[in-house]
């Protein structure tokens, strides 16, 4: 089921090109003139204060926001007002959110097969081994037949993770996966994602957790008040930030 | 080393008096004002029941065919009840004025509907093929003790179809083996035209003569869900169905003029059928319009909002009575001359449309309900508008708005007696015309009694429903 993860060279092909979007809330301007690439198999960490516009940032990479100016290319396909486009975005990409939001009213089975029967339309059966291969793969097989209110949060978002990846995704968007987890379930979540970064997956994550970023990250990328301030390895990003906005911030989430 | 440490065991709740004595001590005397509520209560029902009961059970008048009964027991000094009054006009209450020998068609279609529906509405009761399929037997021998062959052979097709079709329409709709979306949708009129003739043709050889309009329209229903809809399960075909084949058959074997079923005009429908007919209806019709109507108002497109919401809000300001005198009255005046509608339809309509109004604020009360996480999830895996409504979104909305729904529900079947304000006789109505007669004069309470206790069971059967409905789902339901 999974690609062998290429080799990180340092000229990746291109796989997520945003040049130069704005975007506005009525007057807010909450993404300024951004412009960056992502790399196909690259792990892009995003973090920034809160309302730097990182969640806004991805969440325009599907179309979950609009963008007012510039352009966004995921995988060759530009995103416009077209709904096929979109469409086409949104089969390529998997998100996952603070929340979870897994579908309440369906098992965790169900909840992995809906979308390859009924978008996918790939019959039920298939769809079923490929959500058990899935749970196998987030080490939660036995909550096949559980609905998502009985699980706790980390089975929850691993869950989601397994719902993603049902749909063969190129990319993984995360928003803030681990923000609503007790310490003690972060882990769990995190293991799932440090093994999905390995199997090559192009991923992009706005996260706090400073630790995924150092050891998951190609590449990580400081935002505030909706401007990229920096972007570096992780080594030089956390060791020695260009910007005093930089250093203030990570001195902030890493030294308590 | 650290102390090895172990979670206290858990222990019993402490023990109140329980049974009987404990209940009624903890419900009808925990303080001194709730005991004087219940010596109160208690007293009103001593003074209130006895007689009611002496007058409606005990000294009532259950026997007997004529008016004579009654009125000799009344000189006796026994006045009680006479619900032999019932008993004698009972067929009225139920069917109104339809034929009497064509009362049967009547029964069968609402056992069909009975029969058709208990699948959808109490789904773990009959779970599995082998059960809906024994299910389907024996009420095709039930059909065949009661109504004869050709009902009998109508109700095995009809229940047993659901499950024939997922294995035979196991594959991709057939629209999708065509290239290209138009060249689909062409061969697909091409298609259900071709069937509907030949079907047209094959039921006009077969010497059916009237019969070939239903039954054409039935299968090109039927070649038009293959085509468009293709690999569904047994539970969808059965909505399809019910939504489809069931309606289409009910009013030809209610109207009548096919199968060399004469012809019934609805001005002969009356009592109970007719409460059922526009009660169930406007149930079947009113939702689904509530829900578009409830989608509209919240679609980002200005005219189909400004649209949604001037219908829902002009509706809500009228009373369903005008909108009925409307629907009677007003509308002919528009019409061309020549161009006439059934007044029950007419009726059946703006109940239809009344009902959705409401029903779409209370769907809108559940969409809000749903947090927008849902129709993110939804959307970033993929999910276009209508296919995340339909199966991730509204599931959830209407298991929220069960209570309200079936208020408006109950409402409505209640409301179906405004009808007798444009003349058409429902139960409530024939129980007022059987008052007015002058053989039976007199006997006004036995009549609303009546009306009033059929009316209950039917509600109350239906507030039960929906108690069942919210504890199946809530079972699986565990919003954080």
């Amino acid at each position: 089921m999974t690609t062998p993860a290429p080799a990180a060279t340092t000229a990746r092909q291109a796989i997520i090109t945003i040049t130069g979007v704005n975007k506005w809330y009525n007057e807010f301007h909450v993404l300024k003139d951004i412009n960056l690439e992502v790399g196909r198999g690259e792990k892009l960490v995003i973090c920034g204060p809160s309302g730097s516009g990182k969640s806004t940032l991805i969440r325009c990479i599907n179309r979950l926001e609009v963008h007012q100016q510039g352009r966004i290319v995921v995988d060759g396909i530009e995103l416009t007002n077209d709904v096929k486009r979109i469409d086409q975005v949104r089969r390529e990409t998997g998100m996952l959110f603070q929340n979870f939001n897994l579908f309440p009213h369906l098992t965790v089975l169900e909840n992995l097969t809906l979308s390859p029967v009924w978008i996918r339309k790939m019959p039920l059966k298939e769809a079923q081994e490929l959500a058990f291969h899935y749970l196998e793969r987030v080490k939660i097989p036995d909550l096949a037949h559980k609905f998502p209110g009985q699980c706790s949060g980390g089975q929850q978002q691993r869950v989601a993770i397994a719902r993603c990846l049902c749909m063969n995704p190129k990319i993984m968007l995360f928003d803030e996966p681990t923000s609503a987890l007790d310490p003690e379930m972060i882990k769990e979540v995190l293991d799932v994602m440090i093994d999905l970064a390995s199997s090559g997956m192009t991923m992009l994550c706005v996260t706090h957790e400073m630790g995924f970023a150092r050891t998951v990250a190609d590449r990580v990328v400081f935002m505030d008040s909706g401007e990229i301030v920096e972007e570096n390895d992780p080594q030089t990003f956390f060791n020695h930030p260009k910007f005093d906005r930089t250093a203030a911030f990570l001195s902030q989430i890493l030294n308590h | 080393m650290p102390q090895t440490w172990q979670p206290k065991p858990p222990t019993p709740s402490p023990s109140y008096s329980t049974g009987w004595l404990g209940w009624a001590r903890k419900n009808l005397f925990s303080s001194p004002g709730n005991a004087l509520l219940t010596l109160l209560s208690l007293a009103v029902l001593l003074a209130t029941l006895p007689s009611m009961l002496r007058w409606g059970l005990w000294d009532a008048t259950w026997l007997g065919d004529s008016r004579k009964v009654c009125d000799s027991a009344a000189q006796d000094g026994s006045a009680g009840a006479c619900w032999v009054f019932i008993k004698v006009r009972l067929e009225v209450f139920l069917y109104g004025f339809y034929p009497e020998a064509q009362r049967w068609r009547v029964n069968f279609t609402l056992a069909l509907l009975g029969l058709a529906a208990l699948p959808i509405l109490a789904p773990t009761l009959l779970r599995g093929t082998l059960r809906q399929t024994l299910f389907a037997l024996a009420a095709a021998l039930l059909m065949l003790a009661t109504f004869g062959m050709p009902c009998a052979i109508f109700t095995a097709c009809y229940l047993l179809l659901p499950l024939a079709l997922p294995p035979l329409v196991r594959q991709r709709p057939f629209l999708e083996l065509f290239a290209g979306r138009l060249a689909g949708v062409s061969a697909g009129l091409f298609l259900t035209a071709l069937a509907a003739t030949l079907l047209y043709f094959a039921a006009g050889q077969a010497g059916g003569g009237g019969a070939a309009g239903p039954i054409a329209v039935t299968g090109a229903i039927l070649v038009v869900f293959l085509i468009f809809v293709g690999r569904l399960t047994a539970s969808a075909w059965r909505w399809i169905l019910l939504f489809t084949v069931y309606p289409l058959a009910g009013f030809f074997l209610l109207v009548g003029e096919v199968f060399g079923l004469p012809l019934v005009e609805t001005h002969f429908w009356g009592g109970l059928f007719l409460t059922l007919v526009v009660a169930g209806t406007g149930m079947a019709t009113a939702l689904p319009i509530g829900i578009l109507l409830a989608l509209g108002r919240r679609s980002t497109l200005p005219v189909i909002k400004t649209l949604c919401v001037f219908f829902i809000e002009f509706v809500r300001g009228v009373p369903l009575v005008s909108v009925l005198f409307m629907a009677s009255v007003m509308f002919p005046l528009f019409l061309p001359e020549n161009v006439t509608f059934d007044k029950l339809l007419r009726a059946l309509v703006g109940i239809a449309f009344f009902y959705a109004a409401y029903m779409a604020e209370v769907i809108r009360g559940g969409l809000q309900a749903i947090p927008k996480g849902q129709f993110e999830a939804a959307m970033a895996l993929g999910w276009p508008y209508w296919k995340m409504m339909a199966l991730i979104i509204m599931p959830q909305t209407l298991r929220l708005v069960i209570p309200g729904l079936a208020n408006n529900v109950l409402s409505l079947l209640k409301d179906t007696t405004l009808v007798a304000v444009i003349g058409l006789l429902d139960l409530l109505g024939v129980a007022k015309a059987s008052m007015a007669d002058t053989e039976w004069l007199g006997f006004t309470k036995e009549a609303y009694i009546f009306a009033a206790l059929v009316f209950w069971v039917f509600c109350f059967a239906i507030s039960r429903y929906s108690v069942y409905l919210e504890k199946t789902y809530h079972t699986s339901q565990h919003y954080n």
